[in-house]
């Protein structure tokens, strides 16, 4: 598809400053084409500032970036004439109407006027908008403004999607469509760079995860690869009989291998877990061992659970500091 | 569902990217099509030039002229230039919140010849500017004025839409600087304010006092209304006429590097 790699996004040493504030310092990237690259932060980790930069927005402070084979910095137009991008916050004409707004980007790609407003009906027709097509988009829901959105980053179909937390505040039904419209067009060869903050999202769609934390990469690999190293959640069991609650402890932290600890629950005990096989042999230990299990859940990591084994600290914690400094920057 | 959005997610042929006239064309059809929507700018634009024209007119024009048809003889060619002066700060609102609402970004991740944004906009603009004079004028026709010559009306429009388009170079430098829309407009006000009423649009310069009659001499407005005037009564003198012209020039060519050079700015922040 190009001659200068078969990556559809290619970084190394990216940084970026604000005054004071190191945005950015030193991602390394490396997406192949055709897949959907998930990027996981907290807010303010630096997630939307990588992306402008990647998406010719924002010059780099230091550091390269290849999109599609193209310097992002000397080649921009090429690189904005392959690419899509849906802001984090639905960057569309609130004063005019759905269509209206799909046309616009239509012509602004280059498509005929009769096209674009063929194009604009039929998105508007699959994202469930055709009854509001001619609504000014104030008048719409956050849902319908992202569908929207979504759907003005492919009235051209771009070679690379660039989707900054696409889901973010939407109701769980069009979260789904916009997950399968994701997956459909990447099912169709177009390669998707997303930022979320939710871990199920990243890995209901992405083949590789990279967590980012204080502008830089912390973690990079499959969903599979960042849970292993996580561990695969927690278990909570809680027993019938609160005196047992020792012997139970004991039996859970010899056949799992990790250390079991006890909840303020009386009857409850937590452990983090990497092997699901083994909870399974751990809770027939229990019922050999007499111990009753009322219940019990295997919980899949949380983005909390991620940071906290990656960083050793709550992501919260790091998203609410980000947050005053984004407001000390404000003032 | 999914087999029409199988069908409207197939790739098709990419188009090549619209030329620089076809992209201003598109920004220039979103303004007006805003100006569909939002009427009221349209309003705005045309309410305060009829309600300063009835106001002066019929309050002072007894006093000042001997009759209100005589006075607006005297200051309709003024009102328009003070009217067309007026709409040009809304230039720079409209660049601020395109900014400040995210779309400006969108704009920017488009493969268009990045200036279209603001050429588009003037090309919109242009209209606002041709509306609002000739809601005045046919007003100012009502009360009374008569120009005497046709070709010099014609000329002198098109004398306030180029003056029109030097001033927008001083408005976009508040809307790519400031935070919000409002800080713009306030800005731009308070520049407005005294540009347009320390001119010779109500009264000639000549009942003035020494000093402020320097001021009145140097503001580009009044050299633009002296050229207007002349040339809808017919007295043209291509003295006055190049004043004009050349106080526009001044201001473009102070204002329009500073402009273009915080777009290329912005375009890459």
């Amino acid at each position: 598809m190009d001659s200068r790699s078969p990556l559809a996004i290619e970084a190394s040493g990216l940084a970026k400053s604000f005054g004071e504030t190191r945005a950015v310092c030193g991602v390394d990237l490396a997406v192949p084409s055709g897949t959907v690259y998930g990027f996981l932060g907290p807010n303010g980790a630096g997630k939307t500032t990588t992306i402008r930069m990647l998406a010719t927005l924002l010059e780099p402070d230091e550091g390269t970036a290849y999109v599609l084979g193209h310097d992002v910095v000397r080649e921009a137009d090429a690189v904005r004439r392959r690419v899509s991008l849906t802001g984090q916050y639905a960057s569309i004409d609130e004063e005019l109407t759905g269509r209206e707004n799909l046309i616009l980007l239509g012509r602004l790609l280059g498509v005929s006027r009769p096209q674009a407003k063929a194009r604009a009906d039929e998105l508007l027709e699959v994202f469930d908008l055709a009854e509001a097509a001619g609504r000014q988009v104030e008048t719409y829901s956050g849902g319908m403004r992202r569908k929207l959105d979504i759907a003005g980053s492919i009235v051209v179909t771009p070679d690379l999607m660039f989707l900054d937390e696409p889901t973010t505040g939407l109701d769980p039904r069009s979260r789904n469509q916009v997950w399968k419209i994701i997956r459909t067009l990447v099912a169709q060869g177009t390669t998707a760079l997303l930022t979320t903050q939710y871990l199920d999202e990243a890995d209901q769609l992405a083949n590789r995860i990279a967590v980012i934390d204080r502008g830089t990469v912390i973690a990079e690999g499959t969903s599979g690869e960042l849970k292993a190293s996580v561990g695969a959640g927690a278990l909570h069991v809680r027993l019938r009989d609160a005196g047992r609650r020792t012997e139970g402890q004991e039996v859970l932290s010899r056949t799992l291998g990790v250390p079991v600890h006890p909840d303020s629950d009386a009857v409850a005990l937590t452990a983090s877990v990497s092997d699901p096989e083994r909870v399974a042999r751990a809770l027939m230990e229990l019922g050999r061992a007499g111990v009753g299990v009322a219940e019990f859940s295997l919980g899949q990591p949380s983005l909390d659970e991620v940071f906290f084994a990656l960083t050793g600290r709550p992501a919260e914690e790091t998203a609410a500091r980000e947050n005053e400094n984004e407001e000390e920057d404000a003032a | 569902m999914t087999e029409t959005m199988q069908v409207a997610l197939t790739p098709r042929a990419r188009p090549a990217p619209p030329g620089p006239l076809s992209a201003s064309l598109t920004f220039g059809w979103r303004a007006l099509l805003k100006i569909k929507h939002v009427p009221q700018q349209l309003f705005d634009v045309t309410m305060f030039p009829i309600m300063f024209t009835l106001l002066f007119t019929f309050l002072f024009g007894n006093a000042l002229a001997g009759s209100t048809s005589a006075y607006a003889e005297f200051a309709i060619p003024g009102i328009l230039v003070q009217t067309v002066a007026f709409i040009t700060m809304y230039t720079g609102i409209a660049l601020n919140t395109d900014i400040s609402k995210g779309i400006f970004d969108r704009f920017r991740s488009l493969p268009i010849w990045r200036q279209s944004v603001l050429t588009g906009g003037l090309l919109a603009d242009l209209f606002r500017y041709t509306f609002a004079a000739l809601v005045v004028f046919v007003l100012g026709v009502a009360l009374g004025f008569r120009p005497d010559n046709v070709i010099g009306v014609l000329i002198a429009f098109a004398l306030m839409l180029v003056f029109a388009l030097s001033l927008t170079t001083i408005w976009t430098i508040f809307g790519m600087t400031l935070r919000t829309p409002e800080a713009v407009m306030q800005a731009s006000i308070s520049i407005l304010f005294p540009l347009v009423f320390l001119t010779n649009i109500w009264v000639s310069e000549t009942t003035m006092p020494g000093w402020l009659q320097a001021i009145v001499k140097v503001n580009p407005v009044t050299r633009v209304v002296i050229a207007v005037r002349e040339l809808m009564d017919g007295t043209v003198s291509a003295t006055n006429i190049g004043w004009a012209i050349l106080s526009c020039a001044v201001i473009i060519a102070v204002f329009a590097p500073i402009t273009l050079h915080l777009y290329n700015r912005k375009l890459r922040s």
